[in-house]
């Protein structure tokens, strides 16, 4: 579906990409891996065909910088840094569905689910929205249309968790019909996300393995949590979860499934007042 | 075309809600209002006299304002938004690259063109309702400059924006081409050159394709058909164009003029990177 071939690409003296190569199969959920530098952003640039490059990118056989109309007319994409516009969101809603062929009301429905009140924001500048607000609504323009790639930058950085549960839930449903390719700079992040990991590193793919993905995108964990004493800290990091307590020893809430690895990291800084952890998996 | 025109209205929402846009109506219409407040338009004997003085001093003053804000403000803008990433999201959607960059100069145009011309527009209802004589045919010359100075910088603007990588290069490059075409503007400075052996043909070609000074002539020729005003260079214009023919030319030129130049903004920004 997507092929990188000995693609190199270089700004001025520096060489970013050194003859990269990779095949994408249909099906893959990618997580693409690797420090500042690595060359992610310049790998997904070339694979929007915003960068000319060396080398051959191909998406469905099409290169996507001479028919970029028709490969981006399939590739949702949503950048790590929501881009300043000042038009309301209404608009780019508007703009971005006729551009790309959508219904607006299937992106609209999107920011719904992800929790937002769309008619109260409609006639709001983009810009001024906060920063999970905007990765709400950039989601919702690459998910609420038909996508049959998702290119996602770092897409829940911004997201609380009961929204980070509804992004797994909409990934869930295109998970059987579309690529998707999730940059991070950390696999916790988006590991239970993904059935591959790529890392790059200095312009190359340095790593490219296949990971059980056996969990399920849309499950919940019901989690009870012991602590052996009240930890205002503790407290702050739980409620962050949207756990609630009685007494502030007791907690209780519940994890997105492919979120736990992140939550048991949240965990693991306070292990030595943890008195007891309990985790059950169930479907919403 | 509809990418065109949406991407043209995308631009033109986008400006109405920037700082450099408001900076930009308010100096424009606030010209038209200090004319008419100062009493441009008025004799100490006779009172409203009509519009020919206020249109005068309003495109003398539009000579020195308007490039070098249509200039700077679109390599701001264009270069600004690249560094800022909405290029790089905005173009990952199914979009062809000329919709883009063509939607965005006629958005830019709509923009540009607009309060200076909505300005005049205001003066002439003014004059309208106080009951005093329209000069149409200056009204409608001055509305042909304008254009075609607007159209011209934009161009040059955008091509500015493709050749640079970063907002402040765009804005130092701008800064410079402004200089550049302001120096040559400098009658003293073409009489220097002369005296110091230049022919005064080269004199004379140097000022048919500096757009400044075409522009600068052509509002001359418009309230002073004889060019009294220029001296002995009036000759050379009115022998080798007639007064109808250099405003044709002052019109043409920098249409031509800012259509090659973003042709060729265009051409650099679909071969290079984009974002």
């Amino acid at each position: 579906m997507i092929k990188f071939d000995n693609v190199k690409k270089t700004f001025r003296r520096t060489e970013v990409l050194k003859g990269m190569n990779l095949d994408i199969k249909k099906g893959d959920r990618i997580a693409l891996v690797g420090s500042n530098g690595a060359g992610k952003t310049t790998m997904i640039r070339c694979l929007l065909g915003e960068y000319t490059c060396e080398g051959q990118v191909s998406v469905n056989g099409m290169n996507p910088r001479e028919e970029r109309k028709l490969v981006l007319k399939d590739i949702g994409f949503v950048p790590q840094l929501p881009p300043p516009l000042k038009m309301p969101v209404g608009q780019l809603i508007e703009f971005s569905a006729s551009l790309c062929d959508a219904d607006p009301k299937q992106m609209i429905a999107v920011s719904e689910r992800l929790g937002l009140d769309f008619e109260q924001l409609s006639a709001r500048p983009f810009v001024k929205l906060s920063g999970g607000q905007k990765q709400k609504i950039l989601i919702s323009i690459a998910l609420g249309r038909d996508a049959k790639i998702l290119i996602l930058d770092e897409p829940a950085a911004n997201l609380d968790p009961e929204a980070r549960h509804i992004f797994f839930q909409l990934l869930a449903e295109k998970k059987d019909e579309a690529v998707m390719l999730i940059s991070s700079h950390r696999l916790d992040e988006v590991a239970a996300l993904v059935n591959r990991v790529i890392e790059m590193d200095q312009g190359l793919v340095v790593l490219d393995d296949r990971v059980e993905d056996e969990i399920d995108l849309d499950s919940v964990l019901k989690s009870e949590i012991r602590i052996k004493r009240v930890d205002e800290a503790f407290a702050k990091a739980i409620k962050a979860w949207s756990f609630e307590s009685e007494n502030g020893t007791y907690w209780q809430g519940q994890v997105a499934g492919p979120d736990r690895l992140r939550f048991l990291g949240v965990l693991s800084r306070y292990a030595a007042i943890l008195k007891d952890i309990h985790m059950e998996e169930h479907k919403k | 075309m509809k990418h065109l025109w949406l991407t043209a209205w995308a631009d033109i929402i986008e400006s109405l809600r920037a700082k450099w846009f408001i900076v930009y109506t308010s100096v424009f219409g606030g010209i038209v209002v200090l004319l008419f407040v100062f009493g441009i338009t008025e004799s100490r004997i006779m009172g409203f006299t009509g519009l020919t003085r206020l249109l005068i001093t309003y495109i003398q003053l539009t000579i020195a304002i308007l490039p070098v804000f249509v200039l700077i403000t679109t390599v701001r803008s264009v270069a600004g938004d690249r560094e800022a990433g909405v290029f790089e999201y905005l173009l990952s959607l199914p979009i062809s690259l000329s919709a883009w960059f063509w939607g965005r100069f006629l958005g830019r145009f709509i923009v540009v063109f607009l309060p200076v011309f909505l300005a005049m527009i205001g003066a002439v209802i003014w004059a309208a309702i106080k009951g005093a004589d329209i000069p149409w045919g200056l009204f409608l010359s001055y509305t042909g400059l304008l254009l075609a100075v607007a159209w011209c910088f934009l161009g040059i603007g955008m091509l500015i924006s493709s050749m640079a990588r970063s907002s402040d290069i765009a804005q130092g490059l701008a800064f410079m081409v402004w200089l550049t075409f302001l120096l040559f503007l400098d009658l003293i400075l073409l009489g220097i050159m002369i005296r110091e052996g230049l022919p005064s043909d080269t004199a004379v070609i140097l000022s048919l394709i500096n757009p400044l000074q075409v522009f600068r002539t052509a509002a001359m020729v418009l309230f002073d058909p004889q060019l009294v005003i220029l001296g002995p260079s009036a000759y050379i214009i009115l022998d080798h164009f007639t007064e109808t023919g250099y405003i044709i030319w002052s019109i043409l030129y920098p249409v031509t003029l800012g259509t090659l130049s973003a042709y060729a903004g265009y051409y650099l920004f679909k071969k290079g990177d984009l974002p």
